[in-house]
């Protein structure tokens, strides 16, 4: 199992479908292990009924079909299917209205879906999911890239609520790859997966909505900074370091 | 889970579609990250025979691809093993110093050295070319490239023996650098094509470069670069070629460089914006506190069928009331996420709950408003928002 997710961490961002499957074939014994570990990108349905688009996960499955959380229907049909209580139902419709704000506010475009589930420990989970398409033939607003997508998988367990309080675990997942192809570049491809998490005590008085919004958009900044900063800048550094730019080269060789 | 998965047939895999499987990994293994790849496949398979089967036909292609560079033994130099160089699958010229390394691919080692054979090596005529060439490149490569290695072999011609026939180059520049330990792995593969048409009296210069680097501390995240040139230039002496051609290469690859440097630069602001911004189009983090108010309103609105956009839209106190969105919170100070939370709890909070509320049922509007007021209520805004504080 460790050196399955050893192989994951190695292959090529872009190839991890493959090699999920590859690794799910070899090792049929460990699949929900790895099911349960590795995030792969994210797929989307539509709901006829409510005319809008799904996210399809592991959260909102139940057998082969998958619940739309803008009719809370299954598709395709489902008998004795899952639902979460009214309750909850009531706050999960809440959520996916604001999420949806959030995510155009923040990705002018994309999709996206909200599902929620009690657990057993008379708290609830909660997964919020964004995908992207930010091309230039999908949603991407200034056309910079040929390819480009962007899932974000951000799921949160609500503790149950004591004293007020409330304890939250978040854990964030951003899978992305973007190709730009332009002169005099070329073929220009970043891609790659982080996932971290956030915990937090929290006070229930604003909601927990409230609550799981600002963590889930706090950690989502910073991943995104990482990526930005951290991950490709070191991507760049390492291309520096192979061949320097030739300025440096110059002040190493005055002569030349 | 568990139940589905005692309801599926056990498929066994049959031993191809394993060894497909296993060089499948090994291929895609990062430039210098094979053996890692391997050790975990190793782990994965619990099969040696169908392992062994698998390195053997898949080390050999990575190493071609890959164009890694082995040491020969006895200090008689690096040989770059490539597809231009291959005599056999373990046998590749090194024609610079005229030998052939026996090379073993699953360990990437060079196990001996021969002489090479005349017929392996190039006429007389054709190594004039091919060693000016040589010595300009390795100039090139030993200014430009840290840890560069350089080949130029022959792949079309070799036995031309004078002018009136065309003959063929492959300049091969290749670097790597490789710190597991840091979880950073990257290498830089250029492949020239020089096709010397005696009958037009032209170089025909193809160029292919390909850079790649791997960061995986605690994520998984790769730059796959590549790009292909195309260049001229006339046929001279051996000596006047070499130049020619080392400087159209060096004039390329240093302006490629550049142009990722540029790809870089534009990132952050440009090309991952199209992905997602870093703060919301009303350039403050979004207003979750007000999304309690947000759902009621709705609720009401529902009740009162006042849900269409225009009732508010009409009403000229909502667009006043976008202008005083508070900028001062918007600047990309480390502590924005405090500074937030601090006009949060100020007593002021009235018309900013209104705002966002405005701001979260109308996003769109919103953007259109804020870009209008962009520069001109910048002054008057933080003048309002340093006054709401106390």
């Amino acid at each position: 199992m460790e050196a399955a997710l050893g192989l994951l961490r190695r292959m090529p961002p872009k190839q991890s479908e493959t090699a999920l499957s590859a690794l799910l074939s070899l090792l049929p014994q460990h699949s929900s292990d790895l099911l349960s570990q590795v995030d792969l990108p994210l797929q989307v349905l539509r709901d006829a009924e409510s005319r809008k688009d799904f996210i399809l996960c592991e959260y909102n499955r139940d057998a082969d079909s998958y619940r739309s959380p803008w009719s809370n229907k299954y598709h395709p049909p489902l008998e004795d299917a899952l639902y979460p209580s009214s309750e909850l139902r009531k706050l999960e419709v809440e959520a996916n209205d604001i999420f949806a704000i959030y995510r155009d506010q923040y990705y002018e475009g994309g999709i996206s879906s909200v599902y929620m589930w009690e657990d057993d420990n008379e708290g609830f989970v909660a997964c919020f999911l964004i995908k992207k398409d930010g091309s230039k033939s999908g949603h991407g607003r200034r056309g910079c890239l040929e390819e480009g997508a962007w899932d974000a998988i951000h799921v949160i367990q609500v503790g149950p609520e004591e004293e007020e309080m409330a304890h939250y675990c978040l854990t964030s997942t951003i899978m992305l790859s973007l190709t730009t192809d332009d002169e005099p570049s070329g073929k220009f491809g970043l891609s790659g997966s982080i996932r971290r998490q956030m915990k937090m005590e929290l006070a229930v008085a604003e909601g927990h909505l409230c609550n799981m919004g600002r963590m889930i958009e706090e950690l989502e900044g910073k991943l995104r900074n990482s990526l930005d900063q951290v991950y490709f800048g070191k991507t760049r550094e390492m291309v520096c370091t192979l061949r320097p730019p030739a300025e440096i080269v110059q002040m190493r060789l005055p002569d030349s | 889970m568990a139940d589905e998965e005692d309801e599926l047939p056990e498929t066994e895999l049959s031993y191809d579609q394993k060894k497909e499987i296993a060089k499948w990994f090994l291929l895609n293994a990062p430039a210098g990250e094979i053996n890692y790849v391997a050790k975990d496949l190793k782990a994965v398979l619990s099969d040696e025979e169908v392992y062994n089967e698998a390195a053997m036909e898949a080390f050999p292609v990575y190493n071609k691809s890959h164009m890694i560079c082995l040491e020969m033994p006895n200090r008689a130099g690096d040989v770059i093993v490539s597809s231009y160089s291959e005599i056999t699958e373990n046998e590749y010229l090194d024609p610079r110093t005229a030998q052939v390394a026996i090379v073993d691919h699953v360990q990437q080692i060079c196990t001996k050295v021969r002489p090479a054979d005349d017929e392996e090596l190039a006429s007389s005529y054709i190594e004039e070319f091919r060693c000016a060439l040589d010595a300009e490149i390795q100039r090139y490569v030993s200014e430009s490239y840290p840890k560069g290695v350089s080949a130029v072999n022959c792949v079309k011609g070799k036995d031309v023996d004078g002018p009136g026939t065309d003959f063929e180059f492959v300049v091969i520049i290749t670097a790597r650098k490789l710190s597991p330990q840091n979880f950073c792995n990257g290498s830089w593969r250029s492949v020239w094509n020089i096709d010397f048409q005696d009958e037009s009296q032209v170089l025909d210069i193809k160029g292919k470069l390909q850079v790649g680097a791997h960061y995986f501390e605690e994520g998984n995240v790769e730059l796959d670069a590549k790009k292909e040139f195309q260049d001229s230039t006339i046929f001279q002496s051996a000596d006047d070629c070499a130049i020619a051609i080392a400087n159209i290469i060096r004039h390329h690859e240093t302006e490629y460089l550049a142009a990722l440097e540029v790809a870089y630069s534009k990132l952050p602001d440009n090309t991952f914006k199209d992905l997602r911004r870093k703060l919301p189009v009303t350039r403050t983090l979004f207003p979750w506190q007000n999304t309690l108010q947000f759902s009621l309103t709705r609720e009401v609105e529902k009740e009162l069928g006042l849900g269409n956009v225009e009732s508010l839209e009409k009403k000229p106190f909502a667009n006043n009331l976008v202008h005083l969105v508070p900028k001062a919170i918007t600047h990309t100070s480390a502590d924005k996420y405090l500074d937030f939370r601090k006009v949060q709890k100020s007593s002021d909070a009235g018309n900013r709950t209104r705002v966002s509320w405005v701001k979260a049922r109308y996003p769109n509007r919103w953007t259109t408003s804020e870009l209008l007021n962009d520069q001109t209520q910048h002054s008057k805004t933080t003048n309002l928002y340093l006054g709401g504080i106390p």
